[in-house]
C-alpha cells in the first residue's frame, strides 16, 4: 500500500505571500476554486492503493485547517491527518521526526509533495517509472525543464541521459549547472529514513564539536535538498522522472494567479463540468472561469478568461473581471473592472472603480520559462505586479487602484498607483 | 432704435441703425498648436466649445453688439475656415473678411495689415484674441470707450496668478492705465489683459507693417500718453487655447448658462450638475452624466457610463461601463467598454480606444488605435 505526505510549512515561511497569508495559511489559499493542497490531495487519491495522506508542518492547528481536513476527508473518502512539528524542522526533518507514523501499516513507498507547487502531479507515472527500474526500489524525484537563467533559482539535477540516475544535485547554484530542475515532488521508500538518519547523526556530531555557539540551531533541521539529495547523488539510489506537464512554484501572489490559470486549464481538459459556461440567463463567460455555486453574478457581467469566483461573492451589473481571483464574500459593485488582481475575502469594490495589476507571467515565447521569483522593489521602486486587496478592504466608487497592495481591513478614500498601503 | 439688439428673422439678422455698425478684428493666428491634437483635424476657430465653434461664440456676441464686419487675422489660410466663414456670413448677416499674414506680424502687426478695412469708417473697432471666452461685454465696452473719449480701452480681469499674463496698473475710478507690464517677475497687480480691446482708428498711426507686440510696444506708449483705459470684466474669463484650460473654461461657461439660460442645460435622472447635450445625442441606461459635461451632436453614450468634466465631440461613441473624467473626446472617436480615462486625456479625431484600457493624461493623435493602457501622461503618436 502507499501513502502520501504533503509538506505544508508554517507561518514564518511564505512571507512573500503576504498579505494574503495573514488570513489563511498559504497551503489553504484557494486556487481555481479550491484550497491549494486540495489539488495535491485529489491527485494522490487517483493513485491506486493510496491509503492515507499526512500533512506535515508547523502551523498551529487553526479552525481553517481543521475544517479543511474534515471536508477533504468527506470528499475524497481517505484518512487525512495533520502532524504538527514542534518547530520548523526543514523538508527532511519533519518527515524524519514522524517516520514511525509514515511507516505505520507498512507502506512499500510514499510520495512527498511540497504544498507550494502547482502541478499536473504525474504520480502514477512516477510509480510506474520506479517499478520499471526494478529492485532495489529507487527514490524518484520529479523533474522538469527550465531555461538556463531561471534554473539558478531552483534545485538543479544532473542526470544520466539513459538511466536517469541523479549524478549531481545542487540547490540554487550561483552558476549554471543544469536545465533540469527539482519540482518538489518525490517518491520514497522506507529506506530513505536510513539516509536521513545518517545526515541527522553527522549534523549532531558537528554541533557537539562546535559546543553550540548558536544555541537555537537544532540537529533535527534537515533539508532534503541540500542535505540529503546532494549526498545521495551519484550513488545509484536517486533517479529523476522528467515531466513536460505544467508545473510552477507558488511563492507570491503573482504566481497564485498563474497557478489559477494552469489549474483552470486543466479543468477544461479533465473536469469541464467544474467550469462555468455562457448561458442566456447568465453572465457572459470567456475562456476558463470557475464560479462557486453560492456566488451571485449579474447576467450583464463579463467574466474571464482565467477567473475564479469564490463562495458567496456578489458580482454586480456590467462588471468585468479578467485574469483574477475573487475570494469568498467579496462584493464587486456595478460597472467595476478587475484585471490581474486578487480581491480579498469580504472586500468591497465601489461602482465604476478600476482595480488592476500587472501580470508576472513567464515569457510565453519560451516553453521552459518559469514565473519569476519577483522582488518587490527594483531600483528603489515598487515593481509593477498583481494588485492584491487583503481581507475586508473597501475601495470607494470611481477610483483606480493600480499595481498596489492593500493590507487587510483598510478603507481607502482615493486612487492609488504603485504603492503598498498599510 | 439705436443700440437695440438685432432681431432674428428666419436665418438672417436684421441690422440695427447703421451709425452704430462697427468692425472687429479677431486675432486667429496660425496652427493652434497648443490645442493639438484637435487642431490637427480642424482649424482652431472651428473646434466646438460647448457645442458651438469657438469663433462663433465671439461672432454672435459681436453681432449682438452691432458689429457688421469682422476681419479674421490669420497666419495660416485654411480652405475649411474660409468655407465655414462664408456660411456664417449668410447665417448671421455679417460681412467676414480674411486678412492673411504671409509672415509673422505679432499681436499688433495684423492691425496694420488690415488697415484699409479697419479705416473704412471712423467708428472705433474691436480687437479680440480668438481664444478668449467670457460673457462678452461688447456693448458695455462701447459705452465705456465713448465715455472717456480716449484712443483705446482694454478689458481687464482679476486672476489668481497674474504673472502668467500681461498685468495692468490703473486708476481705480476712471480706469486710466498707468502702466502695462508683460509677465511681471514680482507682484504688481492682479488685473490682467483679458484680450479684448476697442480702439479708435487713429491707433493705426502707431502701428507699422512689421512684427510688433501690442502688449510690449504699443500699450506702454499709449499708457504714457494717457490714451489707454481699463474696463474691468464682470463674471468668468478663460483663455481656452489648451486642453486643460479648455475644460476649465467649459465648467465656467456651463455655470454661466445655468444662471442665464438654465433651460438649455439637460436635466433628469442620471444627470448631475451642469450638463449640455445636443438633441441628437443618445444616452443609454444607468448612466451618470455630469457635472460639467458637454455632449455633441450624434454622440452615442452606451449603458452604465459615468462622465464628469468632459467634452465629447460630434459623432463619438462611448461604450458601456466606461468611466471618463476631465477628458476631451475627439470627433468620431470610439471609446471601448470598461475604459477608464482621466487627467486631461485628449483624443484626436477618429481615435479608437480598445476595451478595458486605462488612459491617464494620454494625448492621442488622430486616426490612432489604442491597444495598450497609458498609465502615466504621454503623447501617443
Amino acid at each position: 500500500m502507499l501513502k502520501a505526505v504533503i509538506l505544508i510549512g508554517g507561518p514564518q515561511k511564505g512571507t512573500r505571500f503576504r498579505p494574503l497569508s495573514f488570513e489563511v495559511p498559504k497551503p489553504l489559499f484557494p486556487v481555481a476554486g479550491v484550497p491549494m493542497i486540495q489539488h495535491h490531495i485529489e491527485a494522490c487519491t487517483k493513485v491506486p492503493n493510496m491509503k492515507e495522506i499526512l500533512l506535515v508542518g508547523f502551523y498551529q492547528p487553526t479552525e481553517a485547517l481543521s475544517r479543511f481536513l474534515v471536508s477533504a476527508q468527506q470528499e475524497f473518502k481517505i484518512p487525512i491527518r495533520y502532524l504538527q512539528e514542534y518547530a520548523a524542522l526543514g523538508t527532511g526533518g519533519g518527515i524524519y521526526h514522524f517516520r514511525d507514523q509514515i511507516l505505520s501499516g507498512g507502506p512499500e513507498a510514499f510520495f512527498v509533495l511540497n504544498a507550494d507547487v502547482c502541478s499536473e502531479f504525474p504520480l502514477p507515472e512516477m510509480l510506474a517509472f520506479q517499478q520499471q527500474r526494478g529492485d532495489p526500489p529507487s527514490f524518484v524525484m520529479l523533474g522538469t525543464t527550465a531555461n538556463r537563467k531561471q534554473s539558478l533559482n531552483y534545485g538543479c539535477i544532473v542526470a544520466n541521459t539513459d538511466t536517469c540516475e541523479v549524478l549531481h544535485y545542487v540547490e540554487k547554484p550561483s552558476t549554471f549547472v543544469s536545465e533540469i530542475i527539482n519540482c518538489g515532488i518525490y517518491l520514497f521508500t522506507p529506506a530513505v529514513f536510513q539516509h536521513i538518519g545518517e545526515v541527522f547523526q553527522s549534523t549532531q556530531r558537528e554541533l557537539l564539536l562546535e559546543e553550540s555557539t548558536n544555541g537555537w540551531q537544532r540537529a533535527e533541521v534537515i533539508r532534503l535538498e541540500q542535505d540529503v539529495f546532494t549526498a545521495l547523488a551519484g550513488r545509484g539510489k536517486l533517479y529523476v522522472y522528467k515531466t513536460d506537464g505544467f508545473w510552477s512554484q507558488i511563492k507570491s501572489a503573482g504566481s497564485a494567479i498563474y497557478a489559477n490559470r494552469l489549474y483552470l486549464s486543466q479543468y477544461s481538459q479533465c473536469h469541464p463540468e467544474r467550469l462555468a459556461r455562457s448561458s442566456p440567463r447568465g453572465p457572459t463567460i470567456r475562456g476558463n472561469v470557475y464560479i462557486h455555486p453560492t456566488a451571485s453574478v449579474d447576467r450583464s457581467a463579463v467574466l474571464g478568461p482565467n477567473v475564479s469566483i469564490g463562495k458567496g461573492v456578489t458580482v454586480g451589473a456590467g462588471v468585468r473581471v479578467r485574469e483574477s481571483i475573487i475570494l469568498h464574500g467579496a462584493s464587486l459593485q456595478d460597472h467595476t473592472c478587475v484585471l490581474h488582481s486578487i480581491v480579498g475575502w469580504d472586500s468591497t469594490i465601489g461602482r465604476w472603480a478600476r482595480v488592476e495589476g500587472t501580470p508576472s507571467d513567464p515569457n510565453p515565447n519560451d516553453p521552459y520559462a518559469k514565473i519569476d521569483s519577483e522582488t518587490l522593489f527594483r531600483d528603489g521602486r515598487l515593481t509593477p505586479s498583481i494588485t492584491i486587496l487583503g481581507c475586508n478592504v473597501t475601495i470607494p466608487a470611481e477610483v483606480v487602484i493600480l499595481n498596489s497592495i492593500v493590507l487587510p481591513h483598510k478603507e481607502l478614500s482615493r486612487s492609488f498607483k504603485n504603492q503598498i498601503i498599510l | 432704435g439705436a443700440g437695440a439688439a438685432p432681431q432674428r428673422t428666419g436665418l438672417t439678422w436684421r441690422l440695427p441703425s447703421p451709425h452704430s455698425a462697427m468692425k472687429a478684428l479677431i486675432l486667429v493666428g496660425g496652427y493652434g498648436t497648443r490645442l493639438r491634437p484637435l487642431t490637427l483635424s480642424t482649424p482652431k476657430p472651428l473646434v466646438e466649445f460647448c457645442n458651438k465653434p469657438m469663433l462663433l461664440h465671439q461672432l454672435e456676441a459681436l453681432r449682438q453688439a452691432g458689429v457688421d464686419h469682422v476681419i479674421l487675422a490669420v497666419s495660416y489660410m485654411s480652405e475649411v475656415l474660409e468655407g465655414a466663414m462664408r456660411e456664417q456670413e449668410q447665417r448671421l448677416g455679417i460681412r467676414i473678411s480674411l486678412s492673411h499674414e504671409k509672415e509673422p506680424l505679432g499681436t499688433a502687426g495684423p492691425l496694420a495689415l488690415a488697415r484699409e478695412l479697419l479705416a473704412e469708417t471712423s467708428e472705433p473697432f474691436f480687437v479680440l484674441n480668438s481664444d478668449v471666452i467670457c460673457d462678452f461685454p461688447f456693448t458695455d465696452m462701447v459705452r465705456f470707450h465713448k465715455h472717456h473719449g480716449k484712443e483705446g480701452s482694454i478689458v481687464v480681469t482679476k486672476v489668481e496668478e497674474p504673472s502668467k499674463y500681461g498685468v495692468v496698473v490703473c486708476e481705480a475710478e476712471t480706469g486710466r492705465i498707468h502702466r502695462f507690464v508683460e509677465k511681471p517677475q514680482v507682484f504688481v497687480s492682479n488685473k490682467i489683459n483679458a484680450g479684448m480691446y476697442i480702439f479708435n482708428p487713429s491707433l493705426l498711426h502707431r502701428i507699422q507693417l512689421r512684427p510688433t507686440s501690442i502688449e510690449k510696444e504699443i500699450f506702454p506708449v499709449m499708457a504714457q500718453d494717457g490714451e489707454l483705459y481699463a474696463m474691468e470684466l464682470q463674471g468668468f474669463w478663460m483663455d481656452i487655447g489648451q486642453p486643460k484650460d479648455f475644460l476649465t473654461g467649459m465648467c465656467m461657461f456651463l455655470q454661466s448658462l445655468r444662471v442665464r439660460h438654465p433651460e438649455r442645460l439637460h436635466a433628469g435622472p442620471g444627470f448631475v450638475g451642469n450638463v449640455l447635450v445636443d438633441p441628437s445625442a443618445q444616452i443609454g441606461e444607468n448612466c451618470t452624466i455630469g457635472p460639467n459635461v458637454t455632449i455633441g451632436a450624434g454622440v452615442v453614450v452606451e449603458d452604465g457610463v459615468r462622465i464628469k468634466r468632459c467634452t465629447i465631440l460630434k459623432g463619438s461613441r462611448i461604450r458601456s461601463h466606461s468611466w471618463l473624467e476631465s477628458c476631451i473626446v475627439g470627433w468620431l472617436s470610439s471609446v471601448g467598454q470598461w475604459v477608464r480615462m482621466e487627467n486631461v486625456t485628449v483624443l484626436g479625431e477618429d481615435v479608437i480606444v480598445n476595451d478595458e484600457l486605462y488612459l491617464n493624461g494620454a494625448n492621442v493623435l488622430p486616426h490612432k488605435s489604442i491597444a495598450e493602457s497609458v498609465p502615466e501622461p504621454r503623447i501617443i503618436m
